[in-house]
C-alpha cells in the first residue's frame, strides 16, 4: 500500500477525538473511524500521533490495525468517491470487467486507490444491496445500475467533461 | 500424595506441577517438539503450528493441539510423533518455505536457523507449492547500525513484535496489512534506523530465522588484524566470559575468560585488555558523581548510563529527564579513549596506527560507538564492536579448538579488575558495585557486607534496596527492560518515586542476556546461570571494590588525577541530546 508523504495535521482535532474515548486503547477502532470521518482518510501523521499519545500503543501498532481493516483508507479519497460493487450478484454479472475498465480509464496502478489528480477514488465493496440492478457502481451516493465496461466509461467521461 | 498430577507422553507416565503449557511439560520430561514462535520469556502465541501434538483423552477422543498453548491436563495421552502430526509439521514447513528466501548459504543465520534445522530434520526435499516470484521480494533494511531486517526471511511468528512490546514496551516493530500481504515492519515501513528503535537486539535474539540478524563487522575486524601497519587493541566485556563457552559446548555461566584471552591472541589481536577495568573506572567516576549529587541534592535520582539502549530511549522518549542521567560514559567508552590515548604514547606511534575493538554482549554498542560524543580528533573512540556471537564465529573460522585452549593472561595494565567490575554484566551489578565505592567515598570507611542480595537475580525485573550510609537512608532501584524503566520514570513524574539511584539495563536480566549473546531463547534459566557465573567470579577475586584496583589507582595517580577531575571529565564523561525534536513523532517540526 502506498502512503503519501507525511504532512502537518491539526493535532487538536485528534486530541479531542481521543479524549472522547478516554485515551483507552480498546477503543482504537472507534477512534480511527472518527479520525477517518474528520480527515476523509487516515493520514500517517495522525496514526503516529495516536500511537504516541495513547498508553499501550505505538505508531507501528496503530498502523497495523489501520492496514488490517479494509474500512480504513491510508490515502486521501478523491472528489468523486466511487464504489464498485463486487458482491456475488454483481460479480457473476461482470463487475470485474467494469472495475478494470474504470481503472484503465482513470489510469490507476495496481493497489492505487486515488487518481494522481485527486479527482477520483475507487474501491470495491462487497454488496450494496441492489442486486436486482447488478452490476452496480455508486459515485458520490448516486447509483448507476447495470453497468458494462462501455457504459461506465461514458459515465466517467460525462463527469470529466462537466468542467472539472 | 494424592494431588500428584500426571499425564502420559507417548505412553510413558510424566508428572507435572505448575507448567504453563504442555510444551514445558514435554521439555521437562527431556523430550522436545519443534517450535518457531514459542519463547518461554514471552506470551504464548500459537502462531507457527509446529509444536502440534496428538492428544488422546481418556474417553478415546483424539485431537490435534498446539502444545505451546494447551494447558497440561491429568490423564491425557500426548503423542509427539504420530504420522498425522508429522504430516502437519511437514506441511507447515513446506508452506513456510514456499515464500521464503532460500539463499541459505549466504544467510547470516545459516547454521543457527531453526527453519533450516527443522527442514533438515523433517527431510523436506521438495516443496509442492509454487515459489514466491522474485519480483515480489521486499528490500532488505540495513539502515540500523545494529540490526539487519530481511522481510523475505520472516515467517511471521511474531516473536520480535512480542519481545519489542513485552520487554521494551514500545513496539517499534508491528504487524501490518493482512492475509498473504502481512509483514512485520516498523511504522509505515520506515527504515529501522529512522524510528525509535533502541538497538537492543532482543528482536534478533528471539528470531528463529534470518529475518532479523546482527549487523556484523567481522570482515572489517579481520582486515584490521591482517593489516601490518596497524596494532589492534581489544577489550572484552564482563558478560562475554560467562556466555561464549556455550557456542563451543560448554555450560552456560562457565567463566572462560582465560581461554578467551588465549583465543584472542591466537586470532592475532596485539593488545588484549578487559572492559572490567573500564567498569571499575566507571564506578569510581559514577560513585563520585552520585555522592556529589547526594550531598548537593541535585538531579536525583541518578540514572546509570552504561546501557546505550536505555540512553537512547531516554533521549527519544523523555528528553526532559536527561539531567538525571549520569554523565559517565559506559565502561567501553571510558576504556577506549584511555587506550586510544595511552597505548600510542607507550608505543611511540599515533592513534592512526592502532585500531580499538570492543567485544560486547550488546548490539546497541554498535550504535554507541558511532555517536559523535564518542569521537575525538577525527577518530571514533572505539573503531569496531564485535558481539559475543561474532567473536564465536571468528574463533571457529580461525580453526581454534576453544575447549582445548590453555588459559592465558591478558596484557597489562588495562585488564586488571575487581569483583565490582565483573558483576557489571548482570542486572543489579552496576548498582551493587557503585554502592561498594560510594560508601567509601561518603563515609571514608569500607562497606563490610559487600553482597547486596536484594539487587541480584535475573527473573525479577524490578528490584530495590534501602541502604544506610552512616545514617543517610538511600534507596537504590534496579530495573531491567525498558518497560520496567518506564514505570520507574512514571513514578518520578508522578512524584511518588522514593529512590535516589536508578540502574537500568534494557535487556531482561542485564547484559548477560544481551542481544549479541549466544542464542538462548529456548531456556529461561541460561541468563540466571550466566549471572551466577559472574557473582561466582566476584566472590573469588582478591579485590572486590573498584577503588582497590591497583592498575586503576596508578592510572589516576599518573594521568587522570582524581575522579571528577577536569581530565577525567574530558576523557570519561559524555553528553546527551534531545532526540525527540528530530523524531518522526515530533508533530511540531
Amino acid at each position: 500500500m502506498s502512503v503519501e508523504s507525511p504532512q502537518k495535521i491539526d493535532t487538536s482535532k485528534l486530541d479531542k477525538i481521543m479524549a472522547e474515548y478516554n485515551y483507552d486503547k480498546s477503543n482504537l477502532i472507534a477512534i480511527l473511524q472518527k479520525v477517518q470521518e474528520e480527515f476523509k482518510y487516515l493520514p500517517e501523521n495522525a496514526m503516529t500521533y495516536i500511537g504516541t499519545k495513547m498508553e499501550g500503543l505505538s505508531p507501528a501498532t496503530v498502523y497495523g490495525v489501520a492496514t488490517f481493516y479494509a474500512q480504513f483508507s491510508l490515502e486521501p479519497k478523491g472528489k468523486y468517491e466511487m464504489k464498485c460493487c463486487d458482491g456475488t450478484a454483481c460479480h457473476v454479472r461482470g463487475s470485474m470487467p467494469v472495475l478494470n475498465a474504470v481503472k484503465a480509464r482513470l489510469k490507476l496502478k495496481d493497489g492505487q486507490m486515488t487518481t494522481d489528480d485527486g479527482l477520483f477514488s475507487v474501491e470495491t465493496v462487497s454488496c450494496l444491496g441492489a442486486c436486482g440492478l447488478a452490476p452496480v457502481v455508486v459515485i458520490n451516493g448516486k447509483v448507476y445500475p447495470q453497468m458494462t465496461s462501455d457504459a461506465v466509461k461514458i459515465v466517467l467521461d460525462t463527469i470529466l467533461s462537466e468542467g472539472n | 500424595m494424592t494431588d500428584k498430577k500426571t499425564l502420559m507422553i507417548d505412553g510413558k507416565e510424566v508428572e507435572f506441577t505448575d507448567e504453563p503449557n504442555l510444551l514445558e511439560v514435554i521439555r521437562h520430561a527431556g523430550l522436545n517438539v519443534p517450535t518457531f514462535c514459542y519463547r518461554p520469556d514471552l506470551t504464548q502465541f500459537g502462531a507457527c503450528r509446529m509444536c502440534v501434538v496428538e492428544v488422546e483423552y481418556p474417553n478415546g477422543r483424539t485431537m490435534i493441539n498446539s502444545s505451546c498453548t494447551m494447558p497440561p491436563e491429568c490423564g491425557i495421552n500426548v503423542k509427539l510423533n504420530t504420522q498425522r502430526v508429522r504430516r502437519i509439521r511437514k506441511t507447515v514447513l513446506e508452506l513456510l518455505l514456499a515464500n521464503h528466501d532460500k539463499e541459505c548459504l549466504t544467510c547470516e543465520k545459516s547454521g543457527s536457523c531453526e527453519l533450516q534445522k527443522y527442514s533438515e530434520e523433517y527431510g523436506i526435499k521438495k516443496i509442492r507449492y509454487p515459489e514466491k516470484p522474485i519480483e515480489e521480494y521486499l528490500p532488505i533494511d540495513d539502515s540500523s547500525p545494529s540490526i539487519v531486517r530481511d522481510p523475505n526471511k520472516c515467517i511471521l511468528c511474531g516473536a520480535c513484535v512480542r519481545a519489542c512490546t513485552e520487554f521494551q514496551g514500545h513496539s517499534v516493530l508491528g504487524f501490518a496489512n493482512r492475509g498473504s500481504k502481512t509483514v512485520i515492519q516498523p511504522m509505515a515501513g520506515k527504515p529501522l534506523g529512522q524510528v525509535d528503535c533502541v538497538n537492543c537486539g532482543q528482536c534478533a535474539a528471539v528470531c528463529p530465522t534470518g529475518a532479523l540478524t546482527i549487523k556484523t563487522c567481522i570482515d572489517d575486524v579481520w582486515s584490521e588484524i591482517n593489516n601490518p601497519e596497524k596494532k589492534t587493541v581489544v577489550q572484552i566485556a564482563p558478560s562475554v566470559r560467562v556466555a561464549l563457552g556455550e557456542m563451543f559446548g560448554l555450560k552456560p555461566g562457565e567463566n572462560t575468560i582465560g581461554k578467551i584471552y588465549a583465543a584472542l591472541r591466537r586470532i592475532g589481536f596485539d593488545f588484549i585488555y578487559d572492559t572490567n577495568f573500564g567498569a571499575d573506572m566507571t564506578i569510581l567516576e559514577e560513585a563520585h558523581e552520585f555522592v556529589e549529587r547526594l550531598t548537593k541534592g541535585e538531579n536525583l535520582p541518578l540514572f546509570t548510563s552504561c546501557c546505550p539502549a536505555w540512553v537512547k530511549y531516554l533521549e527519544d522518549q523523555h528528553p526532559d529527564m536527561l539531567s538525571h542521567l549520569s554523565t559517565c560514559s559506559s565502561p567501553m567508552s571510558m576504556q577506549s579513549p584511555v587506550m586510544g590515548k595511552l597505548v600510542p604514547e607507550k608505543l611511540g606511534c599515533t592513534r592512526d596506527d592502532i585500531s580499538v575493538i570492543a567485544i560486547m554482549p550488546c548490539t546497541a554498542k554498535k550504535f554507541e560507538i558511532i555517536r559523535s560524543e564518542h569521537s575525538r580528533d577525527g577518530h571514533q573512540d572505539t573503531d569496531h564492536v564485535l558481539t559475543t556471537q561474532e567473536l564465536g564465529r571468528m574463533i571457529r573460522a580461525a580453526g581454534i579448538d576453544f575447549d582445548k585452549l590453555e588459559p592465558e593472561q591478558p596484557d597489562s595494565p588495562y585488564a586488571e579488575y575487581t569483583g565490582a567490575g565483573t558483576i557489571f554484566g548482570a542486572s543489579g551489578g552496576v548498582a551493587e558495585a557503585a554502592v561498594r565505592t560510594a560508601y567509601k567515598y561518603a563515609t571514608g570507611e569500607e562497606l563490610k557486607d559487600m553482597d547486596i542480595k536484594e539487587l541480584r537475580g535475573t527473573t525479577n525485573r524490578s528490584k530495590s534496596v534501602q541502604l544506610d550510609i552512616k545514617g543517610t537512608k538511600v534507596i537504590v532501584r534496579v530495573v531491567s527492560t525498558l518497560k520496567e524503566a518506564e514505570k520507574a520514570i512514571k513514578e518520578i513524574k508522578d512524584g511518588t518515586a522514593n529512590f535516589q539511584m536508578l540502574e537500568v539495563m534494557a535487556c531482561p536480566g542485564g547484559c548477560i542476556n544481551g542481544g549479541g549473546q549466544p542464542l538462548s531463547y529456548d531456556n529461561s534459566n541460561i541468563k540466571c546461570e550466566r549471572a551466577q557465573g559472574l557473582y561466582k567470579e566476584d566472590k573469588e577475586l582478591a579485590e572486590r571494590r573498584s577503588h582497590d584496583n591497583k592498575s586503576l589507582q596508578k592510572l589516576y595517580d599518573e594521568y587522570l588525577e582524581c575522579p571528577g577531575s577536569h581530565k577525567a571529565h574530558e576523557l570519561l564523561h559524555t553528553t546527551y541530546i534531545d532526540r525527540f525534536q528530530y523524531s518522526y513523532k515530533n508533530m511540531n517540526q
